[in-house]
């Protein structure tokens, strides 16, 4: 971040990205919900490069004991990233940045998911990045949700999630690394669009006040694409044999 | 008043269903004046009231429901077993031996030990503490044999049916006897073998199919034919 130096021509005289991607697109997004047998719930997603696999248990007992509280269950998620997820081995104890996108997770959930519905219990979300590629907190988030609808945990709506940012003076719609490396911005924004609420935004890098809603705009525009492949994949999972309406 | 089509929707969380000012039951919100599904199934609009029959979810005990537990351990005067769902059923001793009984951990173990399953009803739930069960009636009690099966407990209306259609027509055409708990668990007992495998596989059948329509007709047309 921050226009580090590099090769790579983030954005072409013709307007496109590195990736031969135009700047209002997003990568290419493939989900499928209940993959796993031994969860209550799960989706595999694959954003671009990223590919991730989100696993939900419970609502079930809160241990240790005391973490319980008797109002209201509660979200526990863990963001991890696999050894191999990256070009050099990644050490596999949590580091500072998967506890703090752990948290920005369950924050970005937390709105969506009824947890009064379940007191004293815990709601565990799992989520192992097997490929890194730029963006896996928006990729791990979109799949959290759809596995969490998948478990049958109450949502007033599903969470999808998709960044935004800057790279070459330009707004552009799903950074990837190279852009998130070399860019000037990056925007993660989660969403939940029926209700018209956002409940995940980070900003890293400097935008001025009318890119900063220019590219707000255009996460939204991404979000809301990224939530029709959730719908599908869960439609397929639950709605494909039979009549459709 | 505004007139409503009957006809069930798929829906998924967050999906939109009425705007008519309607009695909310199960797997609806309210958000503003628009009614949102809360989980993954099918819209249910009548004329008073909306809902979402799930498709997927978890067991929360209710009071009266019917439930098969198993025994996981006693203590102190009560047993606890698990009723596949986030919370353990508590069966207290004196439910069983009596009220104002003190029964010694030997004789508790004697009546139901870890293990045991039985068929049991919720005395009561709240919020605050673990859920009541009873055994204290006549078709409640220990479950002493037959096949114990599982399946989404938010398939279980399906299986049974409407006035009971669904398992009337199992039981009549395999001569099994099915206990069903709200929890999703069953129990199946049969003298014949041929019998008891139609009967789980007509089970497995509801729980993979619950979202087609006339289900009760294949599940006919499966029972009559002669394999399994």
């Amino acid at each position: 971040m921050g226009g580090r130096e590099t090769d790579v021509v983030l954005l072409d005289e013709n307007g496109i990205r590195s990736d031969g991607r135009k700047v209002n697109e997003t990568r290419k997004v493939t989900i499928k919900a209940g993959v796993l047998k031994n969860a209550s719930g799960s989706a595999y997603i694959e954003f671009g490069g990223n590919k991730i696999l989100a696993g939900v248990f419970g609502p079930r007992d809160v241990h240790p004991k005391h973490m319980s509280n008797p109002d209201t269950g509660i979200l526990r998620v863990r963001y991890h990233m696999e050894p191999f997820s990256v070009g050099e081995r990644k050490k596999p104890a949590p580091s500072r940045r998967e506890i703090e996108i752990s948290k920005v997770i369950k924050e970005a959930l937390e709105p969506a998911v009824m947890l009064e519905k379940f007191p004293r219990t815990a709601v565990d979300v799992y989520l192992e990045i097997l490929q890194a590629d730029g963006g896996t907190r928006c990729a791990a988030l979109d799949a959290a949700s759809v596995a969490l609808a998948d478990a049958g945990i109450p949502m007033r709506d599903l969470v999808c999630a998709c960044a935004s940012g800057k790279a070459a003076d330009t707004l552009i719609l799903d950074v990837n690394n190279e852009e998130d490396q070399a860019g000037q911005a990056d925007m993660p924004i989660g969403y939940m669009p029926n209700l018209g609420k956002i409940t995940l935004l980070q900003l890293d890098g400097v935008l001025t006040a009318d890119e900063y809603k220019k590219c707000i705009e255009l996460g939204l525009e991404g979000c809301k694409q990224v939530y029709e492949i959730q719908k599908n994949a869960l439609r397929e999972k639950y709605f494909s044999s039979g009549d459709k309406d | 008043m505004k007139k409503f089509e009957s006809k069930k929707r798929h829906v998924l969380p967050g999906d939109f269903i009425t705007t008519a000012p309607l009695r909310l039951q199960d797997n609806v919100v309210l958000e503003g004046k628009r009614v949102i599904a809360t989980s993954i199934g099918l819209s249910d609009v009548s004329a008073d009231s909306v809902r979402v029959i799930p498709l997927t979810g978890v067991y929360l005990p209710k009071i009266d429901d019917l439930v098969i537990g198993t025994i996981q351990y006693i203590f102190g005067n009560s047993w606890f077993a698990d009723i596949n769902s986030c919370y353990q059923g508590m069966l207290l001793g004196q439910d069983v031996f009596g009220r104002g009984s003190y029964p010694t951990a030997s004789e508790m173990k004697e009546r139901l030990d870890k293990g045991d399953i039985i068929f049991a009803k919720i005395a009561n739930s709240d919020r605050q503490r673990e859920p009541l069960i009873s055994i204290a009636d006549q078709s409640l009690g220990k479950i002493d044999s037959g096949e114990l099966v599982k399946i989404s407990p938010t398939k279980i209306p399906r299986l049974i049916g409407k006035h009971g259609s669904m398992i009337q027509t199992i039981e009549a055409s395999t001569n099994a006897t099915i206990t069903v708990g709200q929890n999703g668990l069953i129990v199946v007992s049969c003298d014949e073998t041929n019998g008891l495998l139609k009967a789980l596989a007509a089970i497995r059948m509801v729980d993979e199919q619950a979202h087609l329509v006339n289900l009760t007709d294949k599940v006919k047309k499966m029972l009559e034919s002669n394999g399994v």
